[in-house]
């Protein structure tokens, strides 16, 4: 992948695209704000939500061990993994074990991000997605691009053609003369997937939440195809990153009321699922839990950065976010877009690539995405800390290891610029006479275009204007024509 | 090392600043939000809510359900209905109407080619217009909620109503599979366009039964 600035540029300039992203995310921001409005605690909701993820991440160990004893007094088994290629390997192994080649998916960040979906493949297991929009995304083999609507890049044309194309490759095809109309796309999902939900054996899901105390999963969905997956198969996988746990039943009151409102806006999702490890007669008979750290941990040592493992994935603050609006989710380089991701694809994977050195800067800092956190991320703060990582590099935890990394490259010219800006600051005097030197050569100052390392920074701005005379010249000068009146 | 210790010794390592003798409690979380918005009229905001998000809901008493029910089932053109035990067998003695048990043995199959299924719950929320099963009498399995197109769900009213999450919370038993209902089931995934039924229920009714 290509670093922010060049993948988001062919998506700033396709009409198609951003008409779609911009529909889409001023439709979600005003219901969201309407239904954040309903509830005249939410302040207090918010602070709480944090207050419990901040409770639950200092004491992360504690909880996931009392998760891990819960869950499997209630008949589940607990699996361990430390990264995507671990965590693969289980998964890959316990449906093996069942002897099925084909499973079925709730939409699941975690299993997305670590790419479960190829791996199976490459084991000879067809992951079939069951979300309308990961469906939509699967069959037109494609990427997602948000966190909660991952289709938002397609309108219901190219939906359209996408099933009319692709549907009978993987299954039950798109009825004859399928129009566009939303209703229809919805029917026709419906009876392609129908058929694989009443034959799996094998369904694979992520969670919401885990209760540490109870060693219950929470699932919250709209469509029912989550329900489908985690009551109708013989044997049940969750894969779950290590920040979803919570501490109690009771913190359900504060996240079931916050997390709805602000991902779909709406009072309470259609659908919730919970399950305690297996019940008779009721649901899968085997449960599977793996739980997935995956640089988690290595997020949760860095103090600034730690507060990203707060994110509930509402996906709030991607529809409130101006680059997100005409960039899209893809230019992100990962199943994270938007300003979370910006903070926390980096923190899991490093900043070693130069896609994801890249991301801390693929923010405008206006902190629209702080304002709307059901938890309270200082999402601007976390962003400013990782450009200085990345600028001058410093110490960071690495799978678990603590190591100092070196400034990422073609950052020199920010980096001397600093430098020269520090010296000039500190120095009063070179600051005047470099201000009056350079209001005098203003002539000189190109219009539009810096030169040299300048230039990257001005292919997207414009040169300000220097002005004649520095301000504090012009102060002087004011404070001594008033005092001679 | 299993990965398991290795994970745990990563977080102990990245917490290195959390003073080792701090315990979770003393960590505050302030929970000065409301215990309920408090509604006037639970009920009706129930009904309200639940209407804003497309489930059909109707209002009878006791004596009025079994014919409410029948009438529900009819006008559906319904052939077959799921019965989960512990329900009434006044409430779905419709004549016409073949009465499918819900066992063990019911495959996923089967369900599909039933026409709806009829419930009790065990507590709905007025403020977010939520129905909770719990796998409790006359509420089943999960699937048999889910497979059928049609589910008519009874909630007795004031009793199994509560203003708020946090009020329902307490009432449930988190061992138990629990299915939280709010409308039927819905996708936005198109254009952000509200479609109703994708893979649960296309029609929700509910029958608010006032004591």
């Amino acid at each position: 992948m290509p670093p922010f600035p060049r993948a988001a540029k062919d998506a700033v300039g396709d009409t198609t695209l951003r008409g779609n992203l911009r529909h889409a995310t001023h439709t979600i921001r005003d219901k969201r704000a309407a239904a954040v409005a309903e509830l005249p605690d939410w302040d207090r909701l918010r602070a709480a939500g944090a207050a419990i993820k901040d409770r639950t991440l200092r004491h992360l160990d504690h909880y996931l061990e009392q998760l891990e004893a819960s869950v499997t007094a209630a008949g589940g088994i607990v699996h361990w993994a430390a990264d995507a290629a671990e965590a693969n390997r289980i998964v890959t192994d316990l449906v093996r074990e069942t002897g099925e080649r084909e499973v079925i998916k709730v939409k699941s960040m975690a299993t997305q991000e670590i790419g479960l979906n190829e791996a199976l493949e490459a084991a000879g297991i067809r992951a079939n997605e069951t979300d309308l929009a990961e469906l939509i995304v699967q069959l037109g083999d494609d990427l997602p691009s948000h966190i909660l609507v991952p289709a938002i890049h397609r309108n219901r044309g190219e939906i359209r053609d996408i099933f009319t194309e692709k549907m009978a490759r993987w299954g039950r095809a798109a009825p004859e003369g399928l129009t566009d109309s939303p209703a229809e796309l919805a029917e026709a999902a419906r009876l392609h997937l129908r058929e694989k939900f009443l034959r799996a054996r094998v369904g694979i899901s992520g969670a919401n939440f885990m209760v540490a105390e109870t060693g219950t999963l929470v699932v919250v969905e709209s469509e029912g195809n989550g329900r489908m997956c985690l009551t109708l198969p013989e044997t049940l996988i969750s894969v779950v990153g290590i920040e979803k746990v919570i501490p109690s039943w009771q913190d359900l009151e504060v996240f079931l009321q916050t997390l709805p409102r602000s991902s779909t806006a709406e009072r309470m999702n259609p659908y919730t699922s919970m399950w305690t490890g297996t019940t008779d007669g009721d649901g899968p008979r085997v449960f599977h839990l793996v739980l997935l750290d995956n640089g988690r941990t290595d997020t949760l040592a860095d103090e600034v950065g730690r507060q990203a493992l707060r994110c509930i994935r509402c996906s709030a603050c991607l529809n409130v976010c101006p680059v997100y609006e005409r960039a899209g989710g893809h230019a992100y380089g990962s199943p994270y877009p938007g300003p979370i991701g910006a903070i926390l694809t980096p923190q899991l994977r490093g900043t070693a690539s130069e896609l994801d050195a890249s991301l801390p800067y693929a923010s405008s800092l206006c902190g629209a995405c702080y304002e709307v956190c059901p938890v309270a991320i200082d999402i601007p703060e976390v962003l400013v800390h990782l450009r200085e990582r990345v600028v001058q590099g410093g110490p960071v935890t690495v799978r678990g290891t603590r190591t100092r990394i070196r400034p990422a490259k073609g950052h020199a010219a920010e980096r001397a610029a600093l430098r020269a800006a520090t010296w000039a600051l500190d120095r009063p005097g070179a600051l005047r006479a470099g201000q009056r030197l350079a209001g005098r050569a203003r002539r000189l100052v190109p219009r539009r275009r810096l030169l040299g390392p300048g230039r990257a920074w001005t292919a997207s701005r414009d040169v300000p204007a220097v002005p004649a005379e520095p301000f504090r010249d012009w102060w002087q000068r004011r404070t001594r024509e008033a005092g001679g009146e | 090392m299993s990965a398991r210790e290795m994970v745990l010794a990563r977080v102990r390592r990245a917490l290195a600043d959390v003073p080792r003798e701090e315990t979770p409690d003393q960590v505050p979380v302030v929970r000065d939000y409301l215990a309920s918005h408090s509604p006037a009229d639970p009920v009706g905001m129930l009904a309200e809510h639940l209407a804003d998000y497309r489930a059909l809901v109707h209002h009878t008493d006791e004596a009025g359900l079994p014919a409410l029910i029948g009438g529900l089932l009819t006008a559906r053109g319904a052939r077959s209905v799921v019965v989960p035990q512990g329900l009434p067998a006044a409430w779905t003695a419709v004549d016409g109407v073949r009465q499918v048990p819900d066992t063990a043995e019911l495959t996923a199959a089967e369900l599909d080619a039933v026409d709806s299924v009829v419930t009790g719950c065990a507590v709905a929320i007025a403020e977010t217009g939520t129905i909770v099963l719990d796998g409790g009498p006359a509420q089943g399995r999960r699937r048999i909620t889910l497979v059928p197109d049609h589910h008519v769900v009874v909630v007795r009213a004031p009793e199994q109503v509560v203003d708020s999450v946090g009020q329902a919370l307490p009432r449930l038993v988190p061992g138990r599979p629990l299915t939280w209902i709010s409308g039927p089931s819905a996708t936005s995934d198109i254009e952000l366009d509200r479609v109703e039924g994708v893979h649960g229920p296309r029609t929700l009714e509910v029958v608010l039964v006032r004591g």
